[in-house]
């Protein structure tokens, strides 16, 4: 059997991933080297998604396995997980709207393209967000929204950045189904990725990332 | 004497449909022009779906609760009170006088949702704000090892496993056991069946039922009424019903998204065979509703097919051949499917031409539509990407320009409806106004 988790992982080959660190455990394998690995495997999925190879079920798959992964290797950590080194981004489904499967792939996107990336969730109310850009001091926002009622929550969101003295120096992008370019205009964004690779692009050119 | 409807042709059947339809029965227009203006809008929409050239294209903006905020009203206020409902959706009809109307139901009863306990959406001043639209809260209401139980007996798994999960009030369902077991007196097969109707759960789980009922009367007769005002008015409602692709009965409220995607990989003829077994059950959903109301065009709202959501092997594999079959079926029964292909289907274009022409009308989100007219326009009538963007935030001249831009495209040698992109809630008046009025203006076909 192959012994190359972050292949098998790419591949999406749950059970042979499964048998892999099982085996890498019970030889008494370092987690820490098990979960980077498997965050190699992550990041080819990633690749793979942004060449148009992979599409959305194969993300959230390969999300599904590295659960497994993290529920087998869990119990045998003892200290923390490699930092990130990318930047730090924020990104949220701004108040009003609970949709996540977008945000969620924008999130993974960033995380596996080594960004620190704060999800605050959906439905997050505008102050929340001001007040996370001062508590990380995250210079990029992503505001995500499927409905139409985000147009005006995302304005408005920006509009509280702005007043919170905070715009100049916060980069913000947003992202949905029906986001456009007269949308990006309308909210005083300052960009809008039409898919998750596009907002990755956006977070790397933003925070000088290669 | 005319002939029964198990003995029609598929064509006799929408004969049959198409001719309700442009002559409702037992209506009283309200005068000579209403008469001639409801009959020459359902026959102009009936040519472009014929993919005929009608004498203009039709115009129908696709509403949600544009209504409701057009006449000074939330979402929560129609959702409760069936009189704003029938004003307010009516007052944008009478006024704007688009080709089409898309009835009440996109606004549900609010207070029979209150009385169920309703877990699977939240709802205006039920967990999102009075002033916006209800919201699916997605889950795995169906487990991954419940495909069985789902595929064996789907009606006792809807009435046991998967109602007392999103209907709170009706947990006691639990406790039921199949009504099939009711076969026969001897060996009190019947009475024992009956043991559960005397607990209290069920009791109160039926008790919950019957005020719902009691509800959806109050709301069906707004909607009953609501149509046939219209119709004396001279305008008709765009569809006769709704039902869903099978992927999507599975993947959006019973399996969830996350859910169903992992099944396409774990358990991949699971899902194929649940969603085979889900056609006819489809079909019948969308027939007798269409039949009921007298118009043949039932909708299908499209959501996990679109590009990217899944590869083109994946669409071919698992969401195509049930939606195909689901169309053949309506067809079948003399009925229009309408899907509405939610996000872009560019990549999904030569897949979906497999339908027989001039039976089926596709409608478009942010789909590239010069692309599906030139693809898709010697099969099927197209209509959509009318940009919610543009209409929400753009001038009436920018609508104006949108619509043109259409027309351009799509336009030529009929099949073509103007249709938003997608569902219009609180956006400006004036723009909606123009996608009517400059269609009128632009679409005339000479």
């Amino acid at each position: 059997m192959a012994k190359d988790l972050s292949k098998a992982l790419a591949d999406l080959k749950e059970d042979e991933v499964v048998a892999i660190v099982q085996e890498k455990l019970n030889a008494g394998a370092d987690p820490i080297g098990i979960l980077a690995e498997a965050g190699k495997g992550m990041e080819t999925v990633g690749t793979r998604f942004a060449k148009g190879e992979y599409f959305i079920p194969d993300l959230v798959y390969s999300g599904e396995i590295l659960k497994k992964i993290n529920e087998l290797v869990k119990p045998k950590l003892t200290g923390g997980t490699a930092a990130k080194t990318g930047g730090k981004v924020i990104i949220a489904t701004v108040a009003g709207d609970i949709h996540d499967i977008g945000k969620d792939i924008v999130v993974f996107m960033l995380d596996v393209s080594g960004f620190e990336v704060y999800d605050m969730g959906v439905d997050v109310p505008i102050q929340k967000i001001v007040d996370k850009i001062k508590e990380t001091g995250a210079t990029v926002v992503g505001l995500s929204g499927f409905l139409t009622l985000a147009y005006d929550a995302m304005k408005h969101t920006i509009d509280a950045i702005k007043a919170a003295g905070l715009r100049e120096k916060t980069k913000i992008m947003i992202g949905g189904g029906q986001i456009t370019p007269e949308i990006v205009k309308y909210t005083g964004a300052d960009a809008y990725g039409k898919d998750a690779i596009e907002g990755v692009a956006l977070a790397k050119k933003w925070l000088g990332v290669k | 004497m005319a002939k029964e409807w198990e003995q029609m042709t598929p064509a006799e059947k929408r004969a049959d449909l198409d001719s309700k339809w442009l002559s409702p029965p037992g209506i009283k227009y309200v005068n000579a022009e209403a008469e001639k203006g409801y009959k020459g809008r359902v026959q102009r929409i009936l040519d472009a779906v014929n993919m005929k050239q009608p004498d203009r294209v039709p115009v129908i903006p696709f509403v949600g609760f544009f209504g409701a905020f057009y006449a000074g009203y939330t979402p929560y206020d129609v959702m409760y009170d069936y009189d704003k409902l029938k004003y307010s959706f009516g007052k944008y009809v009478l006024d704007m006088k688009p080709d089409g109307h898309l009835s009440v139901t996109v606004s549900p009863p609010g207070k029979l949702h209150d009385i169920i306990n309703y877990k699977l959406y939240a709802w205006p001043g039920h967990g999102v704000a009075k002033e916006h639209s209800y919201q699916c809260l997605e889950g795995e209401y169906m487990k991954a090892n419940e495909y069985e139980a789902l595929t064996s007996d789907p009606t006792n798994f809807f009435l046991t496993g998967w109602l007392p999960r999103v209907m709170g009030a009706l947990d006691g369902l639990k406790m039921l056991t199949p009504f099939t077991n009711m076969t026969e007196m001897y060996g009190g097969f019947t009475g024992a069946a009956y043991v559960p109707f005397g607990l209290p759960p069920v009791k109160a789980a039926f008790k919950a039922m019957l005020d719902a009922g009691d509800e959806a009367l109050k709301w069906i007769g707004a909607v009953g009424s609501f149509g046939a005002e219209m119709t004396a008015a001279g305008f008709p409602g765009f569809f006769g019903g709704g039902t869903k692709a099978p992927f999507d009965t599975i993947g959006d409220t019973l399996r969830g998204t996350k859910g169903i995607i992992t099944d396409m990989y774990r358990q991949p003829a699971k899902v194929i065979r649940a969603c085979e077994q889900f056609v006819p059950i489809m079909v019948k959903m969308g027939v007798d509703n269409a039949k009921l109301n007298g118009n043949p065009v039932v909708f299908i709202p499209l959501h996990k097919g679109a590009d990217g959501f899944m590869s083109d092997e994946q669409f071919k594999k698992f969401y195509w051949p049930t939606l195909k079959d689901l169309m053949d079926g309506l067809i079948a029964e003399g009925c229009i499917p309408f899907p509405w292909a939610e996000g872009g289907y560019n990549s999904r274009l030569k897949v979906i031409k497999d339908t027989p022409k001039g039976k089926v009308i596709w409608g478009f989100d942010t789909t590239d539509m010069a692309e599906a007219k030139k693809i898709l326009g010697d099969v099927s009538c197209i209509g959509g990407n009318l940009s919610i963007a543009t209409l929400s935030v753009g001038t009436p001249e920018d609508v104006k320009n949108a619509c043109k831009k259409l027309i351009n495209d799509c336009a030529k040698g009929g099949g073509y409806l103007m249709l938003s992109g997608a569902t219009i809630d609180n956006v400006p008046p004036a723009n909606i106004k123009m996608m009517i009025d400059a269609t009128k203006e632009l679409g005339v076909y000479k």
